[in-house]
């Protein structure tokens, strides 16, 4: 299935002409959404440095991921919903760059990750090298989710 | 020779040039200084918030410091190498910029509210460890840490239009 004329629709959508036609809300949406990956940093690297035996290795790893949880959930919503009107006010350009269908792959992959596998091991007993892979995939997901992310802007 | 003479010379400087004209390295050390982002104001968020009172709440105020602030710190030197690289690769539009004249002056301010911190409230944690909420003073420096890493975040990415130059 062509994606193009969804996009191409996308485009033209009020959310999209109001993006790039104001000469600051690009760039507030943009600010907003590198302060939630600032937000979902945090979020994340205490449990997954937890996980690998570093950072706050007093408390249990289900105690530090249940206070972490509501965070990530917040910090992704707003990744995401600042995420799409910046999408939406380039789409074609998106169509076009090779690192924004890699964001979305990874992104699709980190987040079902994070709310099913992560999840449980973070949840149930703690078995060393199960968590530290965990911690492992998860961060090494959302390091290419930035990654690539930052580089739509290049290609 | 001025400030703005020395930054046209690096301009010109063979470094400068190499990074500014690279097809993967600029690119390269753009991402990781802004990923490093996460590390560094991700850590320092999650303290500032432990000093406000909103998150890890059951978790000693000393052992998040101490055991989260080198992640930080590490974090950090990643952001100012990177940083220094981007600047010295066009010394005279970032020299020229308001928005990076105020995320220097966020970071310096930044710098000095962390210093008190440690060097007021903090040097007695020890009477308020485990407090849910700390006391006000702590907060006032949580909050000022939030406001004033955010500035010189929002400026960093401002630094990108020079509406004002």
């Amino acid at each position: 299935m062509d994606l193009y004329p969804l996009f191409e629709w996308l485009e033209s959508t009020t959310i999209a002409l109001a993006v790039r036609d104001s000469l600051w809300l690009f760039p507030v949406i943009e600010c907003m959404h590198l302060l939630a990956l600032s937000m979902l940093g945090g979020s994340l690297l205490v449990v997954d440095l937890r996980l690998m035996g570093f950072g706050l290795k007093s408390q249990s790893v289900s105690h530090l991921a249940r206070q972490a949880h509501p965070w990530m959930v917040g910090s992704l919503v707003m990744m995401i919903s600042t995420g799409i009107p910046l999408f939406l006010s380039e789409t074609i350009k998106c169509y076009y760059s090779p690192p924004f269908w890699y964001k979305m792959g990874f992104l699709a992959i980190a987040t079902i990750f994070a709310f099913t596998v992560r999840r449980k091991v973070t949840a149930g007993e703690e078995k060393r090298l199960q968590g530290a892979l965990t911690a492992v995939v998860s961060l090494g997901l959302w390091f290419a989710v930035g990654f690539s992310g930052r580089w739509i802007a290049f290609y | 020779m001025s400030l703005l003479g020395f930054f046209e010379w690096l301009r010109n400087t063979g470094g400068s040039v190499g990074i500014r004209e690279s097809i993967l390295f600029y690119p390269i050390v753009e991402s990781s200084h802004v990923l490093s982002l996460a590390l560094f104001l991700g850590m320092i968020a999650t303290l500032d918030l432990r000093l406000l009172g909103v998150g890890l709440r059951g978790v000693p105020v000393s052992e998040t410091a101490d055991r989260l602030l080198p992640w930080a710190f590490a974090g950090f030197a990643v952001m100012v190498i990177t940083g220094l690289l981007l600047f010295y690769s066009t010394p005279v539009r970032a020299y020229q910029n308001i928005f990076f004249r105020v995320k220097m002056v966020g970071i310096a301010l930044a710098g000095v509210n962390a210093l008190y911190f440690h060097k007021t409230i903090y040097r007695r944690v020890l009477d308020w460890d485990n407090d849910p909420v700390p006391p006000r003073r702590a907060k006032v420096a949580g909050a000022a840490s939030l406001f004033l890493w955010s500035v010189v975040v929002v400026c960093g990415r401002m630094q990108a239009y020079n509406w004002f130059d």
